[in-house]
Parts: structure tokens; sequence; C-alpha cells
């Protein structure tokens, strides 16, 4: 009987789940899409709670409320512009969870004295699949939570003969599987742990040779890993919804990464081991023999070109959200709108430090999503607009990817905003994007560059909109 | 270096080389300007303008060319009617002239400006790159002669342009066709809708759609794959088969249509004639054809170059003078494009003509007299110079048109290998996916389980074949579901997996059952469930505080 309602409640949870994927398809379905997935989920929770016999119930109620409101709080409080570190930490818990479940399974099936490892050598290697995958993502999602939270240094760490630290690392537990396999459990166990430490310091090894123009790249793969993490739960537990569940995350992880890497023109294996983003900096700066001159605009200079403008694009990166001027854009926008200007956002798959990222804080700041528009959507329309406004981008407008074969970003696409009648890009300093590489789109006649924070810069520009109505 | 503005002599040219602005910046410059007096009177710039600005004014015709180093004009020097010489002949010997020359059509210039020795720089040659975007006076010109072209017709036109509903009857919107969207062309399609028109255009270079398109007028098309762009963005001759084709539209366009707008021209050809006798036969009575390229012999056949003639009851306006006739801008515009030109080609008010600059190399006709012969230029230009002037930067309209075919182009390329990429990822993964299963299950079956007789390991081994099978579909799905989500909600899809991932959860909660206390076992498994748990309760939560701001 209880198989049976398991059963069902496992296959409608999976449903539920595949439902909630499918709402996000759009704007309008998405929080259903969310709703299916939470009543998926709780589905599950009941059924297993239910049908489990023996189950030490005070213990699975106090855990679960005590994560429900720590969960509950991280939600509530987190800002929209820290979603990337939230997301990093989330999925440090579900790595962190797996290898927990591996090793209270290793302890349930051959601790004490249970039956004898060489008996089940299926579900030790799953155990050992499960820690390994487990170990990986926990360790790596704390890494990347540091870099992007900027306790870490966003610059790749690269350590000589990397790769064979690397290889030696997936060896070395395989290594010892091979030797638990034949082990009695004491000694198993001390592999077992010895292995989650190797596969630990792999994911954060593998973390933080990364750079920090990487980190959707990163947070992606991770969301794909700890996707698999369940999945190989799954295995272990022999639990199907499980393995449902963790591939579908995995596979939206993996799709997120192979979008990101297409957007920077890079395959994943440049990216998980290239180390891009240190090296090239010399190169570009020494490229450009002298300093070449910008035209440098003021705030009111920039929002008169504003006023005069009948369509107007801006362009947000990073530096948006690090300067919280999301709010102040939008309402820059919503004046500009209210004058008759046609105002719309342009945002390059990898603005921002996690795939869609722009797209929420515009959202949080109330920018409605109908005209906020993706790169392919919106690269034609530079031709016929007055003005862009690029707000703390710099690798995503550079027009060296289509032209400079030499350009260490030659091929990634970007949005053509020197196309418009004026670009003005507002930018705290001078220095490079985090691919290092110098932009010439700065250098040209139709482009201005309005130096500063992009919160102050944006306030004054709103100001001088204001005053001229 | 003493910098000349003489009065345009030539019949109906309102327009002047230099206005006090420009004078000012010439001035800033190091140059010495000299002006003609009354120079900027018919573009309603004052002489005491000019005066004002710094310039020294002149009623001595002969002194000012004479005394001039560079002398700046717009139209190509002609047979001067008051002094009875050509223009070109007043240059002193060696010194500089820079207007529209159009060599073709007055072969007399050449002549004369070699005969003085001296230099001839033709803004009508500059060329069409980037950095020379701001001295290029022939899309400066068309761009106002496109605007007044619309303004003409409008004033033939003996009804409104916008459609309007009044109490005494309903009049329709004007039906206007353009035929050549180049800069001319797409500033007249800006016009007429301005105005209100329904706009539609044609082109033989389909890269200039999409601007068309966005400035809201539909662009026609033949039935014929043929790509009428050449080198630098301009048009070239098609083929006898989408002549046929174009005529026939045209045909069809003539019964419709109010208002014709005809820009078409071939670079060194006379303009095809591209609106015959009897389209115009075809047209409504009081219909109005502005024929642009009138100056080189039209592109209707019953054009008057220079006059405004009716032909079948049609207006037909053959005017060569349309930008002229916008005086105060259109020298605005061309004294700005001269003084960009001269910032890039002088130092301190001297002119330097560096053979190696492609400016030079494109513009500078005539060098001392000389027909001009520029050093071989290295292979490759040097780095940081390439990129500054590569990227294809706002500007011309055609220049940009040029510009948008590649992005479109190479969007779509892109889009293509995306799809062809992914299936074949797609192939990939699934040949990936059904060998490891066969090897897996050759290990399974002959390796690890047949040592083993414990029954729940043959178990364990048949059970991770089912879930391995239960796997590869849910990663199919997975596939297909996520490649639907708009990308826009790809932080709250993260965030939702994030959540549906904390079904790890289960696997705790599993690990706790128990008859006694619970052991090691059961506390990792507590610490499993309340991890698992901030992730389902943070994820589901921070994705509907995410979706909650999406508004439209």
């Amino acid at each position: 009987m209880h198989e049976v309602m398991l059963a069902a409640a496992y296959l409608l949870a999976s449903l539920l789940f595949i439902l909630s994927l499918r709402g996000l398809s759009s704007q309008l379905t998405a929080r259903n899409g969310n709703f299916y997935g939470a009543i998926g989920m709780a589905m599950a929770v009941v059924a297993i709670v239910v049908a489990t016999d023996n189950l030490a119930l005070p213990h699975v109620l106090a855990a679960i409320i005590g994560g429900a409101l720590v969960g509950s709080f991280l939600a509530a409080r987190v800002a929209m512009t820290a979603m990337p570190e939230l997301v990093a930490l989330l999925h440090s818990f579900v790595g962190g969870a797996a290898v927990l479940v591996g090793l209270a399974s290793f302890q349930a099936h051959f601790g004490g004295d249970g039956p004898h490892l060489t008996q089940n050598p299926v579900l030790l290697s799953e155990i050992w699949v499960d820690v390994f995958i487990g170990g990986i993502t926990a360790c790596g999602s704390v890494v990347a939570w540091a870099k992007l939270k900027g306790l870490l240094s966003g610059r790749p760490l690269l350590l000589p003969g990397r790769h064979a630290l690397n290889a030696g690392a997936v060896t070395a537990s395989i290594g010892l599987l091979v030797l638990a396999l034949s082990a009695d459990p004491g000694q198993a166990w001390t592999y077992l742990l010895a292995m989650m430490a190797i596969s630990g310091l792999l994911g954060v090894h593998l973390v933080v040779a990364i750079g920090g123009a990487d980190m959707p790249v990163v947070v992606s793969l991770l969301n794909s890993y700890s996707g698999w993490t369940a999945s190989a739960a799954g295995f272990m537990l022999g639990n199907d919804l499980l393995v449902v569940t963790g591939a579908l995350v995995g596979a939206s992880g993996a799709i997120l990464s192979y979008i990101m890497c297409k957007a920077m023109n890079r395959s994943i294996w440049n990216v998980v081991f290239g180390g891009f983003g240190a090296a090239p900096t010399t190169k570009a700066v020494a490229a450009v023999g002298e300093p070449l001159a910008v035209n440098e605009a003021d705030v009111a200079g920039t929002a008169q070109w504003l006023l005069d403008a009948r369509r107007v694009i801006v362009t947000p990166g990073y530096g948006m959200a690090v300067a919280r001027a999301q709010h102040a854009v939008r309402e820059i926008c919503d004046l500009l709108r209210a004058r008759g200007c046609e105002v719309t956002f342009a945002i390059h798959p990898v603005a921002g430090r996690l795939p869609g990222h722009m797209n929420v804080l515009l959202a949080e700041a109330a920018v409605p999503y109908d005209i906020v528009m993706e790169m392919d959507e919106i690269n034609g329309d530079f031709i016929d607009t007055d003005v862009v406004l690029v707000v703390g981008a710099n690798d995503i407008v550079n027009p060296s990817a289509e032209t400079d074969e030499d350009s260490p970003i030659y091929g990634m696409p970007v949005l053509q905003v020197w196309h418009s009648r004026k670009v003005v890009i507002c930018k705290r300093s001078r220095a490079s994007g985090y691919a290092g590489v110098d932009n010439p789109l700065f250098y040209n006649d139709n482009s201005a560059m309005l130096f500063g924070d992009a919160q102050a810069s944006m306030a004054g520009i709103l100001q001088h909109l204001k005053a001229a109505d | 270096m003493h910098i000349a503005i003489p009065r345009e002599v030539r019949l109906n040219e309102r327009r002047v080389a230099a206005t006090p602005a420009s004078v000012v910046k010439l001035i800033q410059l190091g140059f010495i300007v000299s002006v003609e007096r009354g120079a900027g009177l018919r573009a309603d710039y004052p002489d005491a303008a000019y005066g004002a600005a710094g310039a020294t004014l002149t009623d001595d015709v002969r002194a000012l060319w004479g005394e001039a180093d560079l002398v700046l004009k717009v139209e190509p020097p002609t047979h001067h009617p008051d002094l009875d010489v050509h223009e070109a002949s007043l240059l002193s010997e060696g010194a500089t002239l820079a207007s529209f020359v159009q060599a073709d059509l007055y072969p007399d210039v050449i002549d004369e400006v070699k005969a003085r020795k001296a230099t001839l720089i033709a803004m009508e040659k500059v060329p069409r790159i980037t950095r020379a975007q701001k001295m290029d006076a022939l899309s400066s010109m068309a761009n106002i002669a496109g605007y007044r072209a619309v303004i003409e017709a409008a004033n033939l036109y003996g009804s409104f342009f916008t459609g309007q509903i009044t109490a005494a009857g309903k009049v329709p919107p004007a039906r206007v066709l353009i035929i050549g969207a180049g800069v001319a062309g797409l500033a007249a399609v800006g016009a007429a809708r301005g105005l209100g028109a329904e706009v539609r255009a044609f082109d033989t270079r389909s890269a200039v759609r999409e601007q068309v398109q966005s400035m809201g007028a539909s662009f026609l098309e033949v039935e014929i794959e043929e790509e009428g762009e050449a080198k630098g963005g301009y048009a070239k001759v098609m083929s006898q088969a989408f002549i046929d084709a174009e005529m026939a539209l045209f045909r069809v366009q003539a019964k419709e249509v109010d208002i014709v707008i005809t820009t078409a021209l071939i670079p060194g050809r006379p303009a095809p004639k591209l609106w015959l006798a009897d389209m115009v036969a075809m047209m409504k009575p009081g219909s109005v054809v502005v024929d642009m390229a009138a100056q080189r012999g039209g592109n209707c056949e019953l054009t008057v170059p220079g006059e405004s003639v009716i032909r079948e009851d049609v207006h037909i306006v053959g005017f060569t003078d349309l930008a002229s006739r916008m005086p105060r801008t259109a020298s605005q515009l061309y004294g700005t494009n001269l003084t960009h030109l001269l910032d890039d080609l002088s130092t301190d008010g001297v002119l330097h003509l560096d053979p190696m600059d492609d400016i030079v190399r494109g513009a500078v006709v005539l060098l001392k007299g000389e027909d001009p012969e520029w050093p071989a230029k290295p292979a490759k230009k040097p780095k940081a110079k390439a990129a500054v002037a590569a990227p294809v930067a706002a500007a011309p309209p055609v220049t940009r048109a040029v510009g948008a075919t590649k992005g479109a182009q190479h969007r779509h390329v892109s889009h293509a290998s995306d799809a062809g990429s992914d299936s074949k990822l797609g192939v990939w993964i699934a040949t990936a996916a059904i060998a490891g299963l066969f090897v897996l299950w050759a290990a399974l079956r002959y390796g690890l389980a047949a040592g083993a007789d414990d029954p729940a390991s043959t178990q364990a081994a048949s059970g991770f074949l089912q879930h391995l099978t239960v796997f590869v579909l849910a990663c199919v799905v997975g596939w297909h579901v996520v490649w639907n989500v708009a990308p826009a909600l790809h932080t709250p899809l993260m965030s939702v997996t994030n959540a549906i991932s904390g079904i790890i959860v289960l696997g705790g909660i599993m690990n706790l059952a128990s008859d006694g206390p619970i052991g090691i076992a059961g506390w990792l498994s507590v610490a499993a469930v309340t991890l698992a748990t901030v992730n389902i309760a943070g994820g589901f939560l921070v994705t509907e505080r995410m979706l909650r701001m999406f508004r439209r």
C-alpha cells in the first residue's frame, strides 16, 4: 500500500517539477510554475514521511522547521543584486546535503555490524560517486560564493601544473574506491572521508582557477553539478524521484552553461580549464601605442541628448548592479517614456554575474519586462537609435569582438551599440573590463564617456530631466 | 595659411562653404580666413556675422582667390559671370582647392586646376570609412536633399499627406513610393512618414530592409534573388531578369501611389531609367514624381533636369539643387564637414597631405597639378590604428546599412550553427549515453556483481540499470523543457532548480528510519535534511519574490 502511494506521489511530483520548469517559458506562467514546483516538493516530502516506517519524526520535523526558517530568512532578506551569491550558497547546500546523505548511507549499510562491503560493490560505488560530486559542488560553490561576495579576489589563481593536480585528484578518488572495495568497513570509512576531502579540494581548485568574468558560467556549471549530485544520490538510494529531479536540474544547469559559453564564444573546456582573464591584459595594453583621446560627457549634456532623442536603448552591465543604479535608470526611463521617447533595454546573455541577472534587477526596479530585449531581438535596432546609454558594461559592447581577429574576445557576439547615433558610456574609470581587453568603442566619434559612479551619474541625469519638465 | 571663402557663382546656388560658426573653428585651427562680401547672404548668414567671427571681408574676388593658400567652395568651380574667367584660373600657383568636383560632369575643372599646378580635394571622394564619417559631405547633402524632395512634392501635391476624417468626408493618406533607400532615400522616408504619408520603399540591396522598416515604411521586393550591393555599400547594375521584375512591380505601384521619389544612382554611370513614360501615364492626375537623379539624366524618362514640368497630368520635378534649397542648414553641415576634414589634414594652420592617409589618398584628385601617385601601402596596418578605425560606427546611413547586413548575416549564421550544434550535441549525448549504458551493464553483469552472491548486490545491480533508464529519459525531458525557458527568466530558473534540487531531502529522511536511538547516520541525516530544507524554502520563496517583480 505504502509503495503504491509513494510511487504515485513520486510520479506526480516528477510531473509537477517538469511543469514547474515549463512554466518558466513565459513571464505570464512563471509564477504558476513556481507554485507547481512547491506543491510537488510538499507532496514528495509528505509522502516519504508517511510511508517510512519507524521514522524519527521529531528529528525530521526539527530539521525541516529549522531549515525552512533559515531558508525563508535568506530568501526574504537577499538583495536582488546579491542573487548570484545566494544561488551559489544554495548550490553548496545541495552538495553538502548530498555528501551528508552519502556518509549516512554508508553508515546505515556498512557501519556497525552491517553486511560486508564486497557483497554490495554497486552500492559502494554509488556512494562514492555521490560523495565525490557532492564534495566538488559544496566546496566549489562556497568558493564561488566567496568570489561573488568579494571575499576572494576575482582574479583566477593558477597553480603550476593545475591540470595534473585535477587529474591526480580524480585518479586518487578512483584508487581509494578500489581500495575500499576490498577493505573492511572501518578502513573503508577512512578511505571515504579521505576521498571526500580530495573532492572538496578539487572543487575549490576548479573554481579558484576561474576568473570573475566567467562567474555566470561557473554558477551555471555548479547548478548543473548540484543536479547531478541529486541524481547520484537517487542511484545510491534507489529513488527514482531523486534521479529524475536531479536530471532535470542537471540538464538545466548544463544548458545555461552552454548558453553562457556560446555568448562568450568559448568552449566549456576553455572556461573550466583555460584560466582566461589574466594573461591577455599586457598584450592589449601594449597594442595601444599612444593613449587615445575619448570624448567626455557630463550629466547635463547627457540629459540634453536624452531629451532630444526619440529612441533610446539602455544597455546595463554588472556595473549597474554594483552601483545599485537600476532604480534611477528606471526613473529616467519613465520620464523619457512619458515624453514620448521610445525606451528599451538591451540585455546581453552574460551581462551580470548570473544568467538573466539584469532582467531580475530591472524587474525589481519595476521596468516592464516587455521593453527588456534579448541581444538577438535588439541588435538590428541600434541603427535607428538616437542615444544608447551603456551603464556599467564593457566587454559586451566591445566592437573588437567583431573586427579585431587578434582580440581575445574575437567572435563573441556583442551588442552593436556603435551603430546608433550617440553612445554614452557610464563607467567608473578608464579601466578595461573583466576580459582585460581595451575597448575601441570608447574612442569613436559618436561615443562619449560619462565617468563616475553609475548611481551618482544616473541621479544627476534624472535631476536634469526633471528640471527640463 | 590663408583660407578664402568665395561667393558661389553657379546659378541658383545658395550655399556657402563656411558659416560664421565654422569660421570660428577654422581660426581656432590656426588658419587666417577671408570671406567674399555677400558669400553667405543667400544662406542667411550676414556679412557682419562673419566679421564678428574673425574673418576678413573683401569685395576683391581676384585678390581673394589669388592670395589664398586654400580655397573652400561648395560647387565645382565654374565660369565666373562677373569676371568672365574660369574660377579655377583665379587660383594662385600651387594653392589648394576643396569643393565638390564631379569630374565626370565637369571635366573643365581638372584642366583648369592642372594649369594652375594646384591641388584639388574632391569632397565627394572622401572615403566612406569610420574615421571620415564626420567629413562625409555627400551624405550630409543627400540627407538634406531627401528631406527637401518630400517638401517639394508636398508643395505640388494637392492634398494632405496624412489621412484625415472630417465632417466633410474622408481623405486618404498620400501614398509615397521611394526608389532607392540610400541616405537620400531614407531621409525622404523619414520626412514623408513625419508628414503622415503611407510610405513604401524599394531598393535592390536587401540590407536596407531593416532600416526602411524601422522607419515605419514597408519594403517592396521583387521575387528574384539577386543582391544589389557593391563595394562600399553602393548599388550595382542588375541583371535583365531582375530589371524586368522590377518594372512589373513599378507598374503595379504606379497605379497606386500618389508620389514617387527616385534616388537611384550607380557610381560613375548615368542614372538608370526606372520610372518609364508609361508608368507616368498610369499615375493619377495630380500625382508628383520627384527625380533626385536628375543631374545624372534622371531616373524618370520624362524628367527635365533642373525644372519642374507637367507630363501626362503628373508633376515631374527634376530640380538639381535640392540641397541648395535649404541653404542655411546645408551650409552649416557642409561647413562642419570641411572643418572636420581640415582638422584632420592640418596642424597649426598648415595643410599636411600625408600620402599614407586613406582620406588623402581618396579625396586628393590633383596634387600640385599632377595626377597623384601614392606610394604602396604596407600590407598590414599598425594594430592600434586598425583597432580604432575598424568598428563600423554610427554615421552615414549607407555605411551603416553595410554594417547592418553584416550584423544580420552574422546573426543568421550564428543561429544556423546554433541549431546545428544543438542537434549534433543531442545526438552526441544520446550516443554516449547508450554506449555508457552498455558498458555499465556489462560491467555490472560480468564484473562487480558476478562474484557477489548476496541478493542485495544483484538487486542493486538491476536497480541501477532501471534508474539509469529513468535518468537518461529525464535528461532528455529536462533538455527540451529548459530550452524553452525565456532567457529573461534564467535567474528564476536557477533559483527554482535550486529549490527542487532540495529533493535530496528525501535521502536524508529515508536514512532517518530507525528503531532505536539515531546513530551517526541519523545525525548526518538530520544535518542533510536541514541543509536541503534551507534550499527548498529559500529557493521557492526567492523565486516567488523575483517573479512577482516581473510586470508588464
